[in-house]
């Protein structure tokens, strides 16, 4: 369910976008606040829910990896971006070294860079001006959930109603997280471990789903697929690099063959 | 070193590695034009890098989570994937049947 719908309503605003053409704009929230309130509430339609087990999960994890409570909430507050923090987290229970630890999340989340660098031109919408503080602040929130879901909505809101929206919604799910932490942390001692894992691998399975929705988009498609048949492959050669080569590999060639197909859409027409 | 500070070394370690990269993405945004050429590149390696990451995640997951056999992991993926279409996209139920079906296959593995 999406509780956005209820104050959605198609407007023909127009407004100009820095290529200086008429764009219309789908979603008005009606004001700043409400912007705010609605990606607050569309967090916790869904993704709150699942991300909130994933964090269970993890919480019951790091007490099994012999950390403490403290050292779980700040994992999570600091480091939000969970394939990291479950690298991290099990690299110092198998007594490995800082600078292997080091080495993994930098790897697992070199992601976050061009999420963050396609995302935030969406989010300011053409606002002019070098980044300020706050687009570093939010930048802290943007993962996985927040960036599927922007990627998709926002373009169709109102330019100056994209940051509350995001602020709103990422801001709630960060606090679902900590608190999830938390309790995972006190599940631990009370369930299995194989149940506070299978909470852990919810994860995946609703990632997975959030992306089935862009497979609409040629060019979210094509890297999508390419990135999930070279993923696997490529960790198979080099567990360490695999991923990063998966985003350079995979990326390029989407880039390259909806190039193409462009270029002939667009021959065709003329 | 001491045991008391190695945890939140790692923990600091973690934090600079992870934030590193949104930092330098959000530099990097405001350098290249949002409709760009190279903005479709920069998005499509993120959208291959996303996919790889959790296709290995499902697939060869790292550490504990590979204790989870493969065919309950893969079960459950299919089953997530199944339910959602049949539930006409319905990512809630999706993930719900997922979720039972890997709840239900680890409890007749390791639990009764």
């Amino acid at each position: 369910m999406m509780p956005a719908n209820r104050v959605t309503f198609t407007t023909l605003v127009t407004f100009a976008d820095p290529m200086n053409k008429p764009a219309r704009y789908s979603e008005d929230f009606g004001s700043i606040a409400a912007a705010r309130r609605q990606g607050a509430l569309a967090a916790l339609a869904m993704p709150a829910v699942v991300l909130g087990a994933s964090y269970l999960g993890f919480g019951a994890f790091v007490r099994q990896s012999g950390l403490t409570l403290p050292q779980g909430v700040v994992s999570s507050a600091t480091g939000w971006a969970l394939p990291g923090q479950i690298a991290l987290i099990e690299i110092y229970a198998v007594g490995g070294t800082l600078v292997n630890a080091a080495l993994a999340v930098i790897l697992t989340n070199a992601r976050l860079l061009p999420m963050v660098a396609s995302l935030m031109p969406v989010l300011r919408a053409g606002e002019a001006g070098p980044p300020r503080l706050r687009h570093y602040l939010i930048a802290h929130l943007i993962a996985i959930t927040g960036f599927a879901i922007a990627m998709q909505r926002a373009p169709q809101m109102l330019p100056e109603q994209r940051l509350p929206f995001y602020q709103g919604f990422a801001i709630t799910l960060w606090l679902t997280t900590l608190t999830a932490t938390m309790f995972g942390f006190f599940l631990a001692g009370m369930v299995p471990l194989y149940v506070t894992l299978g909470f852990v691998f919810l994860n995946p399975l609703y990632f997975m789903l959030v992306f089935i929705a862009d497979l609409k988009h040629r060019l979210r498609a094509l890297a999508l697929i390419l990135g999930a048949l070279l993923g696997p492959a490529l960790h198979l050669i080099d567990p360490e690099w695999g991923l990063l080569a998966t985003g350079l590999i995979g990326g390029t060639a989407a880039f390259l063959i909806d190039n193409a197909r462009r270029r002939r859409s667009h021959g065709w027409r003329r | 070193m001491s045991s008391v500070l190695l945890p939140w070394l790692f923990l600091l370690v973690g934090a600079v590695a992870t934030y590193i990269w949104r930092g330098l993405g959000v530099m990097l945004s405001a350098r290249i034009n949002g409709d760009s050429p190279i903005m479709r590149w920069v998005a499509a390696v993120a959208y291959a890098m996303l996919a790889g990451l959790i296709i290995r995640m499902i697939l060869l997951p790292a550490g504990s989570l590979a204790t989870i056999s493969p065919i309950d992991r893969l079960g459950a993926a299919a089953v997530t994937v199944v339910a959602y279409f049949v539930t006409r996209r319905s990512i809630v139920l999706g993930v719900a049947a997922g979720a039972a079906t890997l709840i239900l296959l680890l409890y007749l593995r390791n639990g009764a």
